[in-house]
């Protein structure tokens, strides 16, 4: 028989506690959410050894169980929540070696929840050449507890941690911190009224509403009457009971962990001087954004053009291999251009997140956010806002969930809402199509023009996200004063194993949420495209073929006014032809009107609109830019104009077109308010601005 | 006895007091208590954020907060 046995993870941020997770559990994990929430859960399995399997849940990181965010609440959630599925058997508490006291304090606290504890000291390797001696045993004694030295970057210590983990019988589970220490009257009261109960878990219970949210509370007591007292003693015994615990873990440490500061070779003070100098951090700063975009828009071209051809190989291999008819047509119209519409961003999505994963391993991240913060925080905006402001160019989803560690909630909710004004990739297939149409490939001094156009929009788009974010920095109110608190880690080189899980898993899901949906509205759109109400679609042949009876007409140039006519006649015809009058002002006409509609959903289906629709049209092989370059208006002159493309570049800077945004955005700030505000606000400026860009260009 | 936010950069000192009872308990986390040794290590251009090293913890904060925590400079040795 062979026994399972829940672990919990927890442990600071930056404690290498994922490369722990990534070494018990290898490629043996899985990423969902909390239900209701967007906070990451990751869970995996190992072989503790032959009879023992583990079920190992990675938690989000914390400095304490005084929670103060969404992500840091889970974890108190869960251990206060006994009959929870996923409540640990045992608990790893992870920590970095060189801040082994600040580590112990979350320590401290999950051993007094009475789960048995294992401390793992991580990042051993490191110890020797930081001057860092520990007594183990002794440490092991005075704790109460299993202590293990690991070293994920020279793999030692992990199979020792899975043999203690299997012992969690054996591990005592006697709390650190009387809690009576902390203010005697108080918790005597609180045990008098609660016989039974931990004290510890009574006071979690009680402050954690006072600081951020409601625990589901069933299965806990009414602890009503303990919060009369005001929210600031609550706050005060809240202190007292972290100075209580650091003198706890002070006494323990002065016997058991020693640092020869003379030994010590410190790389942070050379580095800091150069990446947070006045003016090269700046310049170091600016040359990594510099690289980051030349990976994503040149380097990432060379496997996106193989993976476009590709589809459109795959599509024509499928019209040829399979009987022609109506499934056929789905598959080749719909599906598999919709498929390769998602697969193209793989590469872009891909180099993102190898650059942003390593930036925040290596410890650079937190010295931009050094650097930025008083720049930003003129626009209501935080130097933690950094890191979702460049996500966003990649797709304004994680950019949104990147947002989480930004305390003050003005500044956080000012980042969600600018965010979708940077230029996301989805962008991206429209633009090029767009440029390439009406700029012309010219160079002066050197420079391409259409190069320059996307630079442009990029400024464009970036400069609006800061002017809109000043102007909500002025009408919003702020609930609570600004908690802006950054760690500054040690600088470590990066471990390849978690930049290559964090890229995969990160582009992995990126591919299946926003596939989900851009394959649903392909799908949808051929179906709209070739079906039509009433007799004008069902006869078109009789129609068209009677009205040029008279007229001398070829056989293909017959054929395609029947397509066209078809087109017009369809659901989506209909469609566009209804908001016509609305977009005309903007020089569109109603196939771009339908291209608009389909791109409210992802922006990236615009040109996949696009080529359904003139794809139902005609079956010559035609690419899609030489059927755009060939539409003309009534009068004869080309429909992608200068004029045109300017005004539909511009509406797609500033639209908000993208449901995957909106829900995220929904489920972030837990209101359909600010999601509402996006999309309407942002289209109206999308509309003015289109509006106005054609009536002078025009 | 000083505001953090007026003590010269690189000096040494010692938390002496924390005059505001809405100081983020994760600063006090960190290690940020009266009795503690702190330097302040860089200052961001503009003069904000500070970046501190609190006991071992090295960490960056803003100085509307910074003016709430009271310092006593330890003389150099």
């Amino acid at each position: 028989m062979i026994k399972n046995i829940n672990v919990a993870l927890i442990g600071n941020p930056n404690t290498g506690k994922t490369s722990v997770f990534n070494a018990l559990t290898g490629l043996n994990q899985k990423v969902g959410n909390y239900p209701g929430i967007t906070v990451e859960k990751k869970h995996g399995s190992c072989r503790l050894d032959r009879l023992t399997k583990a079920r190992i849940l990675d938690l989000p990181g914390t400095y304490s169980l005084n929670a103060s965010s969404m992500d840091e609440s889970v974890v108190v959630e869960l251990l206060l929540n006994k009959n929870d599925p996923d409540f640990p058997d045992v608990a790893v508490v992870v920590t970095d070696v060189e801040n082994l006291k600040r580590n112990l304090l979350l320590f401290t606290q999950i051993k007094d929840l009475e789960i048995p504890t294992v401390l793992v000291i991580n990042m051993s390797d490191q110890m020797p050449r930081k001057g860092i001696k520990i007594d183990r045993e002794k440490l092991e004694e005075r704790l109460n507890t299993r202590v293990v030295l690991v070293s994920t970057r020279q793999n030692s210590g992990v199979d020792e941690l899975k043999q203690i983990l299997v012992d969690y019988p054996s591990i005592s589970t006697t709390p650190i911190l009387d809690p009576n220490s902390i203010d005697q009257n108080y918790f005597e009261g609180l045990s008098k009224a609660f016989p039974n109960q931990s004290l510890y878990k009574l006071w979690l219970v009680i402050t954690q509403d006072v600081n951020f949210t409601k625990l589901e509370r069933q299965k806990v007591p009414d602890t009503a009457q303990f919060k009369t007292q005001s929210k600031s003693y609550l706050k005060k015994l809240q202190q007292r009971e972290t100075i209580k615990r650091y003198q706890t873990i002070n006494t323990i440490l002065k016997e058991t962990y020693h640092v020869n500061r003379n030994e010590a070779k410190d790389l942070r003070s050379k580095l800091d001087n150069l990446l947070i100098h006045k003016f090269w951090g700046y310049i170091i700063f600016f040359l990594i954004l510099l690289t980051i975009f030349q990976a994503i828009f040149d380097w990432s071209s060379v496997p996106m053009d193989f993976i476009d051809a590709s589809f459109a190989h795959l599509s024509e291999w499928t019209k040829t291999k399979m009987p022609a008819g109506i499934l056929t047509d789905l598959l080749t119209e719909g599906v598999i251009p919709g498929l390769g519409g998602i697969v193209i961003f793989i590469p872009q999505i891909a180099f993102l997140f190898l650059f942003i994963s390593v930036l925040e391993e290596t410890g650079y991240m937190s010295r931009v956010v050094f650097l930025m913060d008083r720049g930003l925080r003129k626009f209501g905006l935080s130097g933690k806002s950094v890191v979702p402001l460049i996500s966003g160019t990649a797709c304004a989803i994680p950019a949104v969930m990147a947002t989480r560690n930004i305390e003050n909630w003005k500044e956080r909710l000012i980042t969600i809402l600018v965010v979708p004004f940077t230029t996301c990739s989805a962008r991206l297939p429209v633009y090029m199509i767009l440029i390439s149409l009406v700029v012309p490939n010219d160079r002066w001094l050197g420079i391409n023009y259409q190069g320059l156009t996307l630079m442009g929009l990029y400024l464009i788009g970036f400069l609006m996200a800061i002017l809109s974010a000043s102007l909500l920095n002025r009408f919003l109110k702020s609930p609570n004063k600004s908690y802006f608190v950054v760690e500054m880690p040690n600088y470590k080189l990066p471990l390849l194993k978690n930049v290559a899980l964090t890229v995969w898993e990160k582009t992995r899901s990126f591919v299946v949420e926003a596939g989900k949906i851009i394959l649903a509205i392909s799908i949808l759109l051929w179906f709209m495209a070739s079906f039509g109400p009433g007799n004008n679609f069902s006869n078109a042949e009789e129609i068209v073929t009677q009205k040029y009876a008279s007229q001398p007409i070829n056989e293909m140039e017959l054929e395609k006014k029947i397509a066209s006519f078809k087109l017009e006649n369809s659901y989506i015809g209909i469609l566009g032809k209804s908001i016509e009058p609305l977009i005309r002002p903007l020089g569109y006409d109603w196939k771009i009107g339908i291209a608009l509609i389909s791109s409210f959903a992802a922006r990236e289906v615009f040109v996949a609109t696009l080529a359904t629709i003139y794809s139902v049209e005609s079956d010559a092989e035609e690419t899609i830019k030489s059927r755009m370059a060939g539409e003309v208006r009534s009068d004869g002159s080309k429909l992608f104009n200068w004029a045109t493309g300017i005004s539909l570049m511009l509406f797609y800077a500033f639209a908000m077109q993208c449901m995957s945004t909106l829900a995220i955005v929904k489920k972030e700030t837990n209101s359909w308010k600010w999601p509402m505000l996006q999309l309407f606000s942002m289209t109206i400026i999308a509309y003015l601005v289109a509006f106005m860009a054609y009536q002078i260009l025009k | 006895m000083l505001p953090l936010d007026q003590l010269a950069l690189g000096q040494k000192a010692i938390i002496e007091s924390i005059e505001t009872d809405f100081l983020p308990l994760k600063l006090i986390e960190m290690g940020c208590l009266p009795g503690n040794e702190i330097s302040l290590l860089y200052i961001a251009p503009f003069r904000d954020p500070l970046y501190l090293k609190i006991d071992e913890a090295h960490l960056a904060i803003r100085k509307e907060v910074a003016r709430y925590i009271m310092v006593k400079p330890l003389m150099d040795d």
